[in-house]
């Protein structure tokens, strides 16, 4: 048994909490510590909230201490993404026009958290407005990949995925449009979920595009990513599009799942998903993956969802569209950044051209502008109509697909971790990181990336796990047991095999 | 603003040569308590920027959840304009920058109205009755009011800096629009103006709105248009925003009308814009010019899920729907037995709910109309008041007019505890005791002054006994003069020939 209260599950550091062995203070302090150390390097945080974090910690243990029935996470630490706002806590979504910004209210899954008694340990990085795949879009500087420090972590939340990766955090929050939760759990070796549309309440999460964005956990185990959802979960009064009804029995399903039996469960293969445009060592591990799925009892299938080569196409305007909108409200009059105009009148539309000019950067004015244009009267129908009808038949595929099978699976996405720099200037090359994770969003249906093994580059693999809609629950008992059956043929989790990183202290005796 | 002289064609020769068509919008504002997507509290008067909550001020990250009385309210004002209601409908933004729009989108709902396909019966001050169809009846959001600070008018140009107040952001708004409200003619005019005042009365009679045009409750963005003749095709029309008393929609269109026309017979073809109402001098000025409108970029809002009012709700409501001002007027002049002439006079002067409780406390429909026709008004006309703000109540008229009716008191000694009343010296009983009132019914007391008149008057009893009962009056005079005017003369007249024998 480790030491090192960094190196522990979610649930096993719960477990020791529990029982006493260990304190939240001591538990919050060592995160704090490990983030003090690499954090220089990984650059996953972009606010530390060492008071706040510290305060709830010595809560918890003074609440324990005197009999009070806590949450089973309560006193685990946790990261959550800057896209979420926190009362109190500087929120930026990555974006100098929101530099500053203290928000006067929580989000309701930040309320959940605090309610929890979990120890908000900061705020992690993220491509500006979470549009990115790979963090480079920040406004606050990259996010290294602690398996390869010139790598990208992904994105958008490159910062969540890596802070978790890199053990400065057990749990992280991330939201996820596109992919942005389950992309970079594939470069980093960490379990990322988007649970169902709706499963998770959006209110205070700053949006990007209203009907595709959705928060989940992001953690080292299925069962801590089921812990985590569970907390945040269910139905919130303050979202319209939350689900009404409770989550389903998800812990269960990943504790039933562990125990390794999947006899019955019959796994769906995406045709579209694979082969072509995925990386050979991407390809191998995800067939390995398979290998020991149908070991465990499984039924492998292939199933084709033919509308989902369309998917990417549609994102692409549905995405923009709504973010052209949701991020109007950024101009200068009431919160955040605010610049005047260097020549000329000072009115409110040039001040808000000024703001929006300086505030915004280069990949978040291309999707405004995409957006702008793709909502004009006269293109409506051509670009908005016709993307909300390929999201149509794409719902239609995996109601289809679902009609065959209990799961669907694919790599999480096509390639390892890129280099910084890589795909920066190539917009369609990085938009296409997320082709295998997109038709979930498009279609509301709950996705996990679970880490498959290493490819030939040494680099984290990503397996995908797609349920229908409202049985997330089946997704994590197939993640459960298939990450169960790869730790045992591995000898221990992935991250086990992930370069020691260099700590502040290290460089200073360096 | 540079004066400018424009062409004005006479009203009358106007409408005589060209044919008016007018659309009305209505925006009324609902009496809800909170706004149409956020628990913030609404009320008039708070403070700036006090009544808000991160979803009016549209901070990020904050979402909308519609309010479920404004949807009813908004079913409520479908029905009583007699409009379909939407098995489901969705609300769209309406995408546009502007300081007093806090998330630089309205939501609003475009092409799923919750109400339309209806229509409502205007009556004319003559009586004459005009069927207003409506097209759509749809919920959308308030934006905030700007204060522009430091330019000499008021407004934008020249101001030095702007104030926003969100108070009013997101407070729920249901938009009315009429279909062209066609064959008016010259009364086009008077149409509007009952049109915009039925509303107000319906959305009064339903409790939807406090209605109160002054505090912009209700606002009307009156369209006009004209065309040679009613079998011409529409002209091009003009949308005059923000007109918002009765008497100011009236003058707008009558100003529209004979601007328009002077255009017309100028060879010119009218701009479709939008145009300034001016309420101190009474005419329309040029404002944005519609032909390059605005692109909105409508889409269906993604932060919310489709209203589907379940039909029994619907039927509830209906069910639970008050008469409508128009029906009841018909029902109660039905019943008050009024003419026409006599029932628009009562409805002209506000007095239809202060008859109807002095009906309802007891007082004939004749009586009830008699005063507060009657002395009442007159009285308010020369105080300056509405009837409604005389200090006087129904029940108080109806106690009054009982006096009558039993004796107590005659027709001039009522005027004389109307005053006393209206004086602040309490109820016509009290008012009666204390002022010493009544009349005088005690035999003997009247007995005693007859005998003094007729000691006084012999020459008199001699004619009377004569057979001559003409100089009668003369004592019966004497007496209510010696009464004080609280004698009843018939029984005074009585007993003065009784005495005589």
């Amino acid at each position: 048994m480790t030491d090192d209260l960094t190196r522990l599950s979610a649930a096993d550091l719960a477990g020791r909490l529990r029982s006493g062995e260990v304190s939240s203070v001591d538990a919050t302090q060592a995160h704090l510590d490990r983030i003090a150390a690499v954090d220089g390097v990984v650059n996953a945080f972009l606010h530390v909230s060492t008071d706040d974090a510290l305060r709830t910690a010595r809560s918890v243990d003074e609440r324990r201490a005197a009999g009070e029935e806590l949450h089973p996470l309560a006193g685990v630490p946790i990261a959550v993404k800057d896209v979420v706002v926190t009362q109190g806590m500087p929120t930026t979504a990555g974006s100098k026009i929101l530099e500053g910004w203290i928000p006067p209210y929580d989000a309701t899954l930040v309320e959940k958290i605090r309610a929890a008694g979990l120890p908000i340990l900061g705020k992690t990085n993220m491509d500006e407005f979470a549009m990115g795949s790979s963090t480079e879009h920040s406004a606050y500087g990259n996010t290294r990949n602690p398996w390869d420090l010139d790598r990208i972590p992904g994105g958008s939340g490159g910062g969540s995925a890596a802070a978790v990766a890199a053990f400065e955090a057990p749990l992280a929050i991330g939201t996820d449009t596109g992919g942005s939760i389950r992309q970079p759990g594939a470069v980093t070796g960490t379990v990322g979920v988007k649970p169902t549309y709706g499963g998770v309440s959006r209110y205070g999460l700053i949006a990007m595009a209203s009907s595709l964005d959705q928060a989940g956990p992001v953690t080292r185990t299925v069962l801590d990513s089921a812990l985590l959802h569970e907390l945040i979960g269910g139905p919130d009064r303050r979202d319209s599009t939350s689900i009404p009804e409770a989550l389903p029995a998800i812990v269960e399903a990943a504790r039933q799942g562990a125990t390794g039996d999947l006899t019955g469960v019959r796994v769906g293969v995406v045709t579209e998903l694979t082969g072509e445009g995925y990386q050979e060592g991407v390809s191998a591990r995800f067939a390995q993956s398979l290998d020991l799925l149908r070991g465990l009892g499984a039924e492998i299938v292939e199933v084709s969802c033919p509308h989902f080569e369309y998917a990417l196409g549609a994102y692409y305007l549905i995405m923009p569209s709504e973010a052209s909108s949701n991020l109007a409200k950024f101009d200068g009059m009431r919160f955040g950044l605010r610049v005047e105009p260097e020549e000329g009148p000072v009115t409110a539309e040039r001040v808000m051209a000024a703001t929006r000019g300086a505030g915004f950067g280069d990949e978040v004015k291309r999707r405004i502008i995409l957006g702008t244009y793709a909502l004009s009267a006269g293109y409506y129908d051509a670009y908005y109509g016709s993307a909300q009808k390929v999201r149509t038949l794409i719902q239609r595929d995996f109601a289809a697909a679902f009609a065959q099978v209990d799961v669907l699976v694919s790599p999480t996405a096509p390639t390892t971790a890129f280099r910084f720099g890589e795909k920066l200037d190539d917009p369609l090359a990085m938009y296409l990181n997320d082709v295998a994770t997109i038709p979930a969003n498009l279609a509301g249906v709950p996705g996990m990336s679970v880490p498959a093994g290493l490819s030939d580059d040494g680099l984290p693999v990503g397996f995908q796990i797609l349920a229908p809609a409202k049985a997330d629950d089946r997704m994590y008992r197939v993640g459960a047991a298939l990450e169960a059956a790869l730790e045992t043929s591995w000898g221990g989790p992935l991250l086990d095999r992930a370069p020691v990183l260099p700590t502040a202290l290290t460089e200073q005796e360096g | 603003m540079t004066a400018t002289t424009v062409d004005l064609v006479d009203y009358a020769d106007a409408t005589r040569r060209y044919d008016p068509v007018i659309g009305i919008e209505v925006h009324v504002e609902l009496g809800t308590l909170t706004k149409m997507f956020c628990p913030a509290e609404v009320s008039f008067g708070a403070e700036p920027n006090t009544q808000v909550t991160p979803v009016s001020l549209g901070l990020p990250g904050a979402l909308p959840v519609v309010n479920g009385k404004a949807v009813e309210y908004a079913i409520r004002i479908g029905l009583a304009l007699n409009c379909e209601i939407a098995e489901t409908c969705r609300f769209a933004r309406k995408n546009y920058f502007y300081p007093d729009v806090p998330k630089n989108f309205q939501t609003s709902q475009y092409d799923e109205p919750i109400a339309f396909d209806g229509w409502i019966d205007v009556e004319l001050e003559d009586g004459t009755v005009f069927r207003v169809e409506i097209e759509r009846a749809h919920m959308e959001e308030d934006a905030g009011k700007n204060t522009h600070v430091g330019g000499a008018t008021g407004r934008i140009h020249g101001a030095e800096y702007s104030l926003v107040d969100y108070n009013r952001a997101g407070i729920p708004l249901v938009e009315i629009v009429t279909r062209p409200i066609t064959g008016a003619g010259d009364r086009a005019p008077e149409v509007a103006r009952a049109y915009v005042q039925t509303l107000r009365d319906i959305f009064r009679a339903l409790d939807v709105s406090e209605a109160r045009m002054e505090r912009g409750n209700v606002r009307a963005d009156v369209n006009l248009s004209l065309r040679p003749t009613p079998e011409s095709p529409l002209g091009t029309r003009t949308e005059t925003k923000n007109v918002n008393s009765f008497r100011s929609v009236e003058r707008a269109v009558r100003y529209e009308v004979s601007r328009q026309a002077a255009v017309l017979d100028a060879g010119g073809t009218v701009i479709q814009e939008t145009r300034h109402w001016h309420e101190d001098t009474g005419v329309t000025t040029s404002g944005r010019v519609k032909s390059d409108a605005e692109d909105y970029r409508y889409f269906p809002e993604p932060d919310l899920v489709p209203i589907a009012p379940p039909r029994d709700w619907i039927e509830e409501i209906r069910a639970g729907l008050p008469e409508l001002p128009v029906a009841r007027r018909r029902r109660l002049q039905g019943e008050w037995g009024y003419a026409d002439a006599e029932m628009r006079d009562v409805v002209n002067a506000g007095a239809i709910d202060l008859i109807e409780a002095t009906v309802a406390a007891g007082t004939s429909a004749a009586g009830a109309r008699k005063w507060w026709m009657g002395e009442l008004a007159r009285r308010a006309k020369q105080d300056d008041l509405t009837l409604e703000a005389l200090s006087v109540t129904p029940a108080q008229i109806a106690e009054l007019q009982g006096l009558v009716d039993t004796g107590r008191i005659n027709d001039k000694l009522a005027r004389q505890v109307l005053e006393g009343v209206l004086a602040g010296e309490g109820d016509p009983e009290q008012v009666v005791v204390a002022r010493g009132l009544e009349v005088v019914s005690d035999d003997g007391a009247l007995l005693a002054a007859i005998d003094e008149a007729l000691a006084a008057q012999p020459d008199v009893v001699e004619k009377v006994r004569g057979g001559n009962l003409g100089p009668v009056g003369a004592i019966i005079g004497a007496v209510m003069k010696a009464t004080r005017g609280q004698a009843d003369a018939a029984r005074v007249r009585e007993l003065v020939l009784e005495r005589i024998g």
